[in-house]
């Protein structure tokens, strides 16, 4: 690339012309190398005159076919088809549009290897993802190309290959640093919230399981299952309703608990307040999954200890089956709220804990100069600076409560049972929902459909949040 | 107030008696509030720490206070059931996941926040984007994923997914965290001719120390506490989780061992929750910090 490139331009040459006399047909159209470099890629820049890019852009060009050709099949000298001489990127391709042909069949030789539409789409996905990332460096080889000629024409002198790549590559160093990053994210994020996307459309479930079955698209008919379809369109109906209260309440009880708790604690009367407010922190501090299922066990209706008092002082004739009545959901719902509430005060009156510390005292004190009470204290000054500051918690709060995965399940395993209700119980939240549907009944595709849905809604409400913050502003 | 005295004595006497009186009464009333909410708080923790010790078995057995208490249920834990094994399980995914988590978030935080290259803008967009989308419906996803390749039941995968899965709201806690650090003394080494990496580790990263504390403690938390993954992505006995195991235990039907799953929940319990109390001024102002970026 050196060699070629010397000679290319032989020392700074300033005596030649700006157009470039003798080196390309001067009066060439910028689309004609453009149009050359869409062809063969790098051909536009050879000529352009510029080896060094057209060897860059070659050499993406002939890793791709090579690619393709060592992973096919091409020598054999038989009919050609995706299938069986595909390659990469061809089969690949195939796959992810047919999810393959050729089920899995019982024959005189046993079983025959079938087609896994799975590994199939998920193939199919990688290849079309690079050449989505190829086809980004094709259009930057065609705009390169006549963009350069372009300059060429209007008489300006543009910069040489060697000029060009050492540019890029001091920009390259944060590439470089990102791409552990990024290659991490690619595989465990991103491909995997395209596939959940994709298999949304697929029938991928129980009744079609690879590598027994093949998998097909259907189309938008998981939607309408969800949406038409009166028993799941009733659960999942019931479902989000009772998600979007249980998300409220437990928001504002927490914060409303938190707060108070805090003013308190901020207050010149009590004693010790730091011992008690270590007390207060406990449940925030002991993981989530013990407190629940500790919890789970108190309320246990058979041998659980809340049960037993209950009827030990009287109150109660009989045990109450507080998570398995299913004549009773509300009961199992009040109590999932208040042990969310155990779970979730401390957070909030440590945060506004925090907030009341670094208000100054002046405040205060010109207020009760102009006569402020304690009521009107607290209404006018403290709850909108805490409110400033704790609202964007409050707002991740709430997402976090909609999704609240660890409370239902670890307390309630979504029960009491709802016989109206598909694979669903009384407490079920969205989530829970979403993850018997997948875990427990292998509905693969319905799943996929319900995660799209929580994105809309969860995403919705972030993009509210961060219209707020300075967060986009700064992008 | 003393500036007429004498003149109306009694009559201050009696107001400053009242208000005495109703402070008290508020201030009684307002520890009554506190001790009542703090027996809330502190019986269900008693009550498993004390059924830990207790010599039943069942959980109608349960006391908070065990009349002959013994040690025999941590014994039972730690010798008859797999808990030492999920144990060291948890452990290293903990550990993977604090040491990738740091490493890659404050390393990306860095670059996005004191580097403009092109793509700069798209790619934050995209990390916002995928910060959104909860991780456990990525989760699901790729427990499709490796279904179907056979790579279920990994510990060093499960510990791969949960760092991808915080990598985004990670790096954006870090951005947010160096855009506020003083780029003259970055600048400075620059033109004392510190290359890129060297100013990264010798200037930049001392002075990240709080938020690297923070997602330190956070990403090694929480494998300990994490269920969905560990219970998507692990499936046979000796490769579960702490978390993963407890669950079982209380779940299973034919166990009557509720004794033992206490003393597992106090083992889990007791060495994050001393961790958070000791370290939550800074647990609180970083989740302070990741609100407002957003």
């Amino acid at each position: 690339m050196t060699a070629i490139e010397t000679t290319e331009h032989p020392a700074p040459a300033p005596d030649r012309a700006p157009r470039g006399p003798g080196r390309a047909g001067p009066g060439m159209p910028p689309a004609a190398p453009g149009l050359a470099s869409a062809l063969v890629w790098g051909a536009g820049q050879l000529l352009n005159r510029q080896a060094g890019k057209a060897a860059f852009f070659f050499t993406f060009f002939a890793g791709m076919l090579v690619w393709e050709i060592a992973t096919g099949n091409y020598y054999v000298g038989m009919e050609f088809t995706a299938r069986l001489n595909g390659g990469f990127f061809v089969r690949g391709l195939w796959g992810l549009i047919t999810l393959g042909t050729q089920p899995r069949e019982m024959t005189m030789t046993g079983l025959t290897e079938g087609d896994n539409s799975i590994v199939l789409m998920a193939n199919g996905l990688i290849a079309f993802l690079t050449l989505a990332l190829l086809a980004v460096i094709w259009i930057w080889s065609i705009r390169d190309a006549a963009g350069y000629r372009a300059e060429l024409n209007a008489g300006r002198r543009p910069e040489t290959s060697r000029a060009y790549f050492k540019r890029l590559w001091e920009s390259a160093f944060a590439y470089i640093a990102l791409s552990p990053g990024l290659v991490l994210l690619v595989f465990m994020s991103v491909l995997p919230v395209l596939f959940g996307i994709l298999v949304a459309f697929t029938n991928y479930n129980r009744d079609n399981l690879p590598p027994k079955n093949l998998v097909s698209w259907v189309g938008t008919d998981n939607f309408a299952t969800l949406f038409a379809v009166p028993s799941w369109t009733e659960t999942f109906a019931g479902i989000l309703v009772w998600t979007v209260v249980w998300a409220v309440i437990a928001t504002v009880t927490t914060y409303a608990a938190g707060m108070l708790l805090a003013v308190m604690l901020a207050s010149r009367r009590v004693k010790f307040p730091r011992v008690w407010r270590s007390v207060f922190l406990l449940p925030w501090a002991v993981p989530a999954i013990v407190s629940a299922l500790v919890f789970r066990s108190m309320f246990n209706g058979q041998f659980g200890p809340v049960s037993q008092w209950l009827v030990d002082i009287g109150l109660t004739d009989e045990r109450v089956y507080w998570f398995t009545d299913p004549t009773s959901p509300n009961l199992a719902r009040g109590v999932a709220l208040l042990v969310n509430l155990w779970l979730g005060f401390p957070f909030f009156m440590a945060l506004v804990g925090g907030v009341l510390a670094n208000i100054p005292d002046s405040y205060y004190e010109a207020a009760r100069i102009d006569g402020a009470g304690a009521f009107q204290q607290f209404r006018y000054i403290t709850v909108p600076i805490v409110q400033r500051t704790v609202t964007p918690l409050i707002i991740l709060s709430f997402v976090h409560n909609f999704n609240n995965f660890g409370v239902i399940y670890f307390l309630t395993e979504g029960g009491p049972d709802n016989v109206d209700y598909r694979f669903a119980g009384s407490t079920d939240l969205l989530v829970t929902w979403l993850f018997k549907l997948t875990l427990d009944n292998r509905l693969y595709n319905i799943g996929a459909v319900m995660s799209l849905v929580i994105f809309v809604i969860v995403g919705a409400i972030s993009v509210l949040n961060l219209n707020r913050t300075k967060a986009i502003r700064e992008l | 107030m003393s500036a007429i005295p004498g003149t109306n004595r009694t009559r201050r006497g009696s107001v400053e008696g009242r208000q005495r009186m109703r402070d008290g009464a508020t201030s009684a009333v307002m520890h009554l509030i506190l001790a009542v909410v703090a027996v809330i708080v502190i019986y269900p923790l008693v009550w498993v720490v004390g059924s830990s010790f207790g010599p039943g078995g069942g959980l109608a057995n349960a006391t908070p206070i065990p009349e002959n208490a013994t040690f025999d249920n941590y014994v039972h834990l730690f010798t008859q059931t797999n808990y030492g094994r999920w144990y060291l399980n948890s452990l290293y995914v903990a550990t993977i996941n604090m040491v990738g988590s740091v490493a890659l978030s404050a390393l990306c935080g860095w670059v996005f926040a004191r580097i403009r290259f092109r793509g700069r803008k798209a790619s934050m967009l995209g990390i916002l984007i995928l910060q959104m989308f909860p991780s456990f419906l990525t989760a699901i996803a790729v427990y499709m994923l490796f279904l179907n390749f056979g790579l279920l039941d990994s510990l060093t995968g499960l510990a791969l997914v949960s760092i991808a899965a915080a990598l985004p709201y990670n790096t954006w806690l870090m951005k947010g965290y160096t855009d506020n650090l003083p780029a003259s003394l970055d600048e400075a080494a620059a033109l004392d001719g510190a290359g890129r990496l060297t100013i990264f580790r010798k200037i930049v990263l001392p002075l990240m120390r709080p938020m690297l504390t923070f997602v330190a403690i956070t990403s090694f938390t929480a494998p300990w506490m994490d269920f969905i993954l560990p219970r998507l992505l692990l499936q046979s006995s000796d490769k579960q989780t702490v978390a993963l195991g407890l669950f079982q235990m209380i779940t299973d039907q034919y166990s009557n061992d509720f004794t033992t799953f206490a003393a597992g929940a106090v083992a889990l319990a007791l060495p994050i929750t001393i961790l958070y109390i000791v370290l939550q001024r800074h647990l609180v102002t970083g989740a302070m910090a990741g609100a407002e970026k957003g």
